[in-house]
This record gives C-alpha cells, structure tokens and sequence, in this order.
C-alpha cells in the first residue's frame, strides 16, 4: 500500500480538496497522516478553516470516530491502535533550504547573509530544480522519518502537489539535479528522494473533472508519469453531477410528449396546458434547458469513457452544490473511503 | 425583465464589442483573466469575428487546447502565424492569421538576435539556460509580450489579439516580465559573476571575504561543476540584460498606448471576478487602456418567469403523481445512497465506457440516474409525462440557481466597479473546439445578455 500520496491535476479541479479529503479519509481508517502542501499558498489553512499554517507540522484534524480507534493519543508508543489524526505542513522552500543548509553545514549566520544577497531567491529561481528537490525532499523526509521505536512517524503523507502540466517535471526533477550536481549531498540526497518516488511506496493520482481539457491533461499526464517510471495511483473524478434526465428521456420528451408535458405542469399549478397557455409556453424553453443537459450528459459519458481507457482504478466525487465547507469535506472522505482503499 | 436583477444590472454599461473591433484606432486588444475562465476561446473567437468583419487580424495564442488548435491549422509549433483557412471578410478584405505561442523557442530566437555566435552557442546549451528557458516562472509571460513586440513591429497586422498565459492570477502576465527583470537584475548574480568588483571598494572588504566563502560553500553544496556553469551562463547572458529590460519596457509602453484594448475575461464565479476587479484596478494604477469586462460561460434561461422555489415545488408534486418514487430525478439530498445503491454499474451499449476492471475491483462507475425503477413499458402515458415534467423542472430549478448565483457575483463585482463595460458570453453546453464554435462564441459576445440570447434561441428552436 503506498505510504505518499501525491496528488495533481488540471488547475483548480480540486487537487487541495481531494488531497484534504484524502488525508482526513486516511485518517479515519486510523493512519496518521501528514498533509502538506508546496506551493505556498495556504490551501489546506483555507480548506480545514483554520489561519495561516507556519512552518511546521501541526494538528489540524481528528478523524471522525475512527473506527474504534482511541481518540486520546495514548497508544503512541504502547504498540496499540493509534487514533487516526491529520497534521499539517505548509513547505517553504526557502526555509527548508535554509533548514537543509543548516543541516549539512552549520551555517548559520552566513545563512541569513546568503539570504539577504538574494542567493535564496536566485538559487530558487534560476534551478526551479533546487526548488522541487527541497520540496519533494520534505516530504520524502516525512515518509520515511521513524520514531524511537523504529516505527514511521506517519502512516501516510499526502501531498497537495504542482498541476498536472508541472508534475512529471516536479517529481523526476531529483534525476535531473543528480545529473547536474553529479556529487556532493545534493546528489546523494536528490538520488535517494528518487528512490521513494520511483517506489511503490508512492502513487500519484490525478484529478480531473469530466470536461474535456482537464481529461486530456490526465490523460497525457498519465502518458508522461509512465514514461518517467513514476507510479501512477487512481484517477478522482472530481465534482460530478448525477444526471436528472437521460439523454433518451430528453429526446422522448422532446418528440412528441410534448401535450402529455404541458398536461402535467398544468396539473403541478403552472397555468393552461392550452396553445398559449401559461404551462404550454414553458415546454420550449424547458425543452431547451433539456437538450443543453442531455448534451453535457452525453459529453460527460464521452469524457468518462476515455478515462476508464486508462485502466486506472477511478473514484468519484459529487459536486456540493454549496461548494465545499469544512462539513463538505468530512463528506467528501468519506465518500472516498466507500470507494474502496486508495 | 421582471427580476430586480436586471434592474440592478442595468447600472453597468454595456460593452460593444463590435464597435471595439471595427474601430481602426484598436490595433492590440489583450485578453487576460484567472485560470481556465476563457481567455484562449475569447482572443480566438475575436480573432474570426474581427477578420468576418474585415479587419487583417493576427492572433497569438498560448496553450490552446489540441483540437482548437488543430481545427486552426496551428498545432504546428514553428512560432510563425500562419493563414486560418474558411475564415474570410466581405469582399475578401479580412483575413485571420493564428499562431501558437512556442516560449523556449521564442527565447531562443532573442538569444540569436542579440548575442554573437559563439557566445549564443554558449548560452543555448548551457544546462541553466535550458531549465531557465523552459520552466522559470515568469518566461512565459515575458516571451508572450516579446512576440506581441515582434508582431507589432511587422506591421502586417492591422489587429493584434493576444492571449495571455494560464496562471493562477491574471496580475501575472503584468508582474513576471518585472520579475525577470528584477532577478536579472538582482544583487546575487552580479556577486556570481565579480566578486572582486564589489570588494574594490573600501568597506567591503569583509563582505568579498563572506562572498567568497559563499561562493566557496556554493560550490561544496553544489558541486563544482554546477557551480561554474551557472557563473558561464550569467556571464554570457550579461550582455544580454540590458537587452531584455529595454524590450521589456518597450513593450510595457506599447500596452500602455491608446491603440490597446484590454478586455478582462472572468467567468461568473466569485474567485474569477475578485481576479478580475484586482486586475481591473491594477490597469488604472499602470495607466493602462481597459475596454470592459468579458463575463464568460454566463447561464441563462427563457424561462426565467418561473423561480426555482416554484419549479422543484411543481416537480415534487409530479414525481408523488407519477408515483416512481424514483430518487434520483428530484434532486433531493441523498445522503447515505452512495455507498450502497447510489452506484450502478453502467450497463453495456449504455455509454459504451466500462469500468477499469481487473485492476480495480472496487472502482465505482459513473453514477447513472437509472430510469429502469419504473419500466417505461409498465408506465401510463400520464405518469410518465409527470416524470418527465418533473425533471424538466427540476433542470430548470437548478438553472434558476445557477443564475441567482452567477447575478450576486456579477452584482457584486459591478458595485465595485460600476464604471467598467459588461458583456457577456452565454455557456454553451460543451467545448468549444472549432472555427464556427468560435463564430458562436463571437455571436454570443455581441448579441447582449446571456437571458436574451436564451430566450432568442428557445424561440428559434420553436419555430
Ligand atoms: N466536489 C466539489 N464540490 C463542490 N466544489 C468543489 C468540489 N471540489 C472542489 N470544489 C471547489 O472548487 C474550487 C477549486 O478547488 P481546489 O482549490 O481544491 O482546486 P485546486 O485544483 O487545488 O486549484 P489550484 O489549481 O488553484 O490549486 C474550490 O472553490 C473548491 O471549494
Ligand atoms: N462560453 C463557453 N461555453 C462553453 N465552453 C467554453 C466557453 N468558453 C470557454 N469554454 C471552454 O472552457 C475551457 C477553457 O477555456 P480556455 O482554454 O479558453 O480558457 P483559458 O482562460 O484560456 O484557460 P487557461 O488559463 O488554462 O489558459 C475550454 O475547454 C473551452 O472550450
Ligand atoms: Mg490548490
Ligand atoms: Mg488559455
């Protein structure tokens, strides 16, 4: 079972969601499970409701009765269940070179005079590359870090990651900063992060909505992360909206149920089923709002069928129609959870 | 006509595309906006309605999507436009030209043009160049504005329409070519490139000796290697900068000028239209020309008479007529179905897409609305057009909906902003992937509010 999540898509399709409602469904089958997020934007803070995350792994959930798990923390090292909980890290990549700096060198002070010269941003800027490898380096950190009992720290970590067109690059980019720094601890380091990411440890889904555009970006990012040798995991189809009508019942309604529709809002109080009347008068424009539906629809099954093509396991999500609140997301999990282990 | 929405709509101006685009002083109009809100589909349905209206229009597009692209004839990446074909003015006068943008190509041509061979050869293949070039934040942007010089400079155009970069914040393709820059610019590359010119003066002794430090811890972190061909690349693009941030401003002052139009595209959700008022506000603060606000993928209804309120009232009394039962057709909450019923399997021929199989046995199907709760054969002919009104109806709640939401953002963004032209772009229900999609695109943009255009086609359908 992968131990880190990585999860990407088109823009805005939901991957901060989907990556909360995928740690809190972690959770709630008991893991403890660290989300972070690596774009500096404050997602996961905006998600769970709940002000800016600092550097730092923090508390931010309690899996909701966690399948009989204790909810007080006892069992931590007394081999029991533990309670299924989500921790937070928002990664600065600033900091976490700083951090690394620190780590290897013992900086210090020169650290901070680095950082005032700008050698931090122009390190960040100029090699992305450094960037991505402290970023994925983090989080590899996390999956492997164990406790004194040789236990991981975390069950799971997830990651809110880059989009779809930047992953492939994100994640391979330690193959290609051992190519450019071919010794030294960057090296060693961005190899061995390579090494979680090229393990089935790892899974990176996707998220997609059934449009057209963000399904061809999963479609050609599934293509990309293969030919990279990195492990795809599923396919979550993001804000789907159940049909009312069937493409076939538009059409019967469209041809020639036409008396039988303005029988029936007339009957519902919508005015005269007549010529002219009130309820008759509706029918095109309903008709109308009908066909633009069952054409979605079939557009939709079109987009769902390329996707099933990929023989990836899929998982759905249905669009809150009040968009997604902190109990939206509760929901969310665990409608990800019924869909069977991820 | 009766809402108060329209009334209170009536406050923005209304933005007349058409006369935007007939008018011979426009020669660039920009396109920008949040991610994925229509900027693409907007500068290319401009494009074919500019040219059908006789004007030699160029439009530079980034990313488009395949299909679009290749129904352009420009999903080849040479960086030149090339003639759209079927797209024509009255009397032969108007004529489309499309490119698609290619950046690393686009920097590499500016590396050509400003640097001596050798020295060019040296950039393009040093590894910093290659990664700078394709994924630096920000490159995008600066080369987009780069081709948008280049193209006004041809001067075979006597229209530029230009997209503008998928990013999160439309502020964005203002602010990147800054960046670059300012970080071509920055304090760190000049100490990479001269240590020694900085320590000449008195007082900075002791900063050249932490520099060199640094530099001496840069490249045990680093690598030698690493090290010195980023110090070969900035010193070969050296010459180079001054070029960039001249063009850089140049291009700046173009967007600046009075023959400019930009027209903010926003869909009618609150994070676009926040996007869209920050980026409203930013053009004043640059003294640069906006034209309006293109409010894209606005819903509408012929119907709107009905609210929903009444509509899903009317539905819920069908649907105990029809007496299915049925629970999918009423849009009610089903909170606990998911896990049990709520997921059918597709039945095959339905849709023709199966489910992932082997590999996932616990991969759910597409959750299917099944008609065969009440066989359509065992129905009266009553009860099944109550069910089929039914569900004509509670579509058409949802719409309501969707349009009381879309009003209050568009409601809010217009208080904000009350003196900005609007025009809107009815949604149409799938993707827009060819030259007379775009024709109906540019149909829609001018043929006044999203309602209105419901209602003209419900009525057309009719007849
Ligand atoms: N299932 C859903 N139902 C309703 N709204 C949703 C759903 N999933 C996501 N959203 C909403 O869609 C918007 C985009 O979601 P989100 O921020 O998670 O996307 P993203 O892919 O992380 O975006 P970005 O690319 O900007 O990081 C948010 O407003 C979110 O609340
Ligand atoms: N009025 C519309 N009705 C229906 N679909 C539309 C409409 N406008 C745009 N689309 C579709 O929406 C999707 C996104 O549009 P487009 O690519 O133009 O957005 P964009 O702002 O350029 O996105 P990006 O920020 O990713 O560049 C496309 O699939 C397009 O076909
Ligand atoms: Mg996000
Ligand atoms: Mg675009």
């Amino acid at each position: 079972m992968s131990r880190l999540h990585v999860v990407s898509g088109k823009g805005g399709t939901g991957k901060t969601t989907v990556a909360a409602a995928l740690a809190l469904a972690l959770a709630t089958e008991g893991q403890r499970t660290l989300l972070v997020e690596v774009e500096g934007r404050q997602g996961i803070a905006q998600v769970f409701e709940t002000e800016a995350l600092p550097y730092e792994e923090r508390k931010i959930a309690v899996a909701p009765d966690s399948a009989g798990a204790s909810r007080s923390d006892s069992s931590r090292g007394g081999g029991g269940r533990r309670a299924g909980e989500v921790y937070a890290l928002a990664i600065d990549a600033e900091r976490a070179l700083l951090d690394y700096l620190q780590m290897f060198y013992k900086l210090g002070g020169a650290g901070r005079a680095l950082k005032k010269l700008g050698a931090i941003d122009f390190a960040t800027t100029i090699a992305p590359g450094l960037r991505d490898v402290l970023l994925t380096g983090k989080a590899c950190e996390a999956v492997r870090r164990k406790d004194k009992h040789g236990r991981f720290v975390y069950d799971a970590v997830v990651m809110d990651a880059p989009p779809t067109g930047r992953i492939t690059r994100f994640l391979n980019v330690n193959d290609e900063v051992a190519g450019l720094a071919k010794i030294g601890p960057i090296h060693n380091q961005a190899q061995a992060v390579m090494r979680v990411l090229k393990s089935p440890e790892t899974a990176v889904h996707l998220v997609t909505l059934l449009e057209e555009m963000p399904v061809q970006e999963t479609v050609d990012g599934v293509a990309e992360l293969r030919a990279a040798g990195l492990p795809v995991g599923g396919v979550v189809i993001n804000m789907v909206r159940p049909p009312v009508l069937d493409p076939d019942e538009v059409d019967l309604a469209a041809n020639g149920a036409r008396a039988g529709i303005a029988t029936a809002l007339s009957s519902a109080g919508l005015g005269g089923a007549r010529r002219g009347g009130r309820a008759e008068r509706l029918i095109d424009p309903l008709l109308e709002q009908a066909r633009e539906h069952a054409e979605r629809v079939a557009l939709e099954r079109a987009e769902h069928t390329e996707i099933t093509g990929l023989g990836l396991p899929t998982y759905e999500l249905e669009q809150l129609p009040e968009g997604v609140d902190l109990a939206g997301l509760y929901r969310l999990a665990r409608d990800l959870r019924t869909q069977g282990p991820i | 006509m009766t809402s108060e929405h329209t009334t209170l709509d009536a406050s923005a101006p209304h933005l007349d595309v058409d006369t935007l685009l007939d008018d011979p002083q426009t020669r660039i109009i920009v396109c920008c906006g949040a991610g994925g809100v229509g900027k693409t589909t907007t500068a290319a349905a401009l494009g074919v309605r500019a040219a059908e209206r006789g004007r030699r229009a160029v439009v530079l597009t980034i990313d488009p999507a395949r299909r679009l692209a290749q129904s352009m004839g420009i999903s080849e990446l040479d960086n030149v436009p090339r003639q759209v074909k079927d797209v024509r003015g009255p009397d032969g006068r108007g004529e489309l030209y499309a490119m698609m943008l290619d950046m690393k190509r686009t920097f590499d041509e500016i590396v050509e043009a400003h640097a001596d061979k050798e020295r060019a050869r040296a950039i393009l293949e040093n590894p910093f160049y290659q990664s700078l070039s394709a994924g630096f934040a920000g490159t995008q942007e600066y080369m987009a504005m780069e081709k948008l010089g280049q193209l006004r400079s041809r001067d075979e155009w006597d229209l530029i329409i230009v997209d503008t970069p998928p990013s999160r914040s439309a502020l964005d393709f203002l602010d990147a070519p800054k960046r670059l820059g300012s970080f071509l610019d920055g304090k760190f590359i000049r100490v990479l490139m001269a240590p020694a010119k900085v320590g000449g003066r008195a007082g900075m002794k002791f900063l050249n000796v932490g520099m060199s430090m640094m530099t001496g811890t840069l490249s045990k972190l680093m690598g030698g290697q690493l090290l010195k061909d980023v110090q070969t690349f900035v010193a070969a693009m050296d010459t180079m900068f001054g070029g960039f941030r001249t063009r850089a401003d140049a291009t700046y002052r173009l967007l600046q000028a009075p023959g400019t139009a930009f027209l903010v595209v926003a869909a009618p959700e609150r994070d676009a239209l926040r996007e869209a008022a920050y980026f409203v506000e930013r053009l004043a603060a640059e003294q640069m020309p906006l034209a309006g606000l293109v409010l894209n993928r606005v819903h509408g209804s012929g119907a709107d008479q009905l609210s929903a309120e009444r509509a899903l009232a009317a539905a819920e009394a069908l649907t105990d007529l029809a007496g299915t039962g049925n629970s999918g057709s009423a849009g009610e909450e089903d909170t606990e179905n998911l896990g049990d019923g709520g997921i059918v399997d597709l039945e095959d021929g339905k849709t023709g897409s199966r489910t992932a199989d082997a590999s996932s046995p616990a991969a759910p199907a597409l959750q299917q609305h099944d008609p065969s709760v009440t066989p359509e054969s065992k129905q009266s002919p009553e009860a099944r057009s109550a069910r089929l009104a039914a569900g004509l109806l509670t579509l058409h709640a949802e719409r309501m909906q969707v349009l009381a939401r879309e009003r209050r953002t568009r409601d809010r963004f217009t208080a904000l902003h009350p003196e900005v032209p609007v025009a809107e772009i009815a949604a149409l229900p799938g993707d827009v992937h060819d030259v007379s999609g775009l024709r109906e695109i540019g149909d829609r943009l001018t043929s006044g509010h999203a309602d209105e255009a419901y209602k003209k086609k419900a009525g057309n359908d009719a007849s």
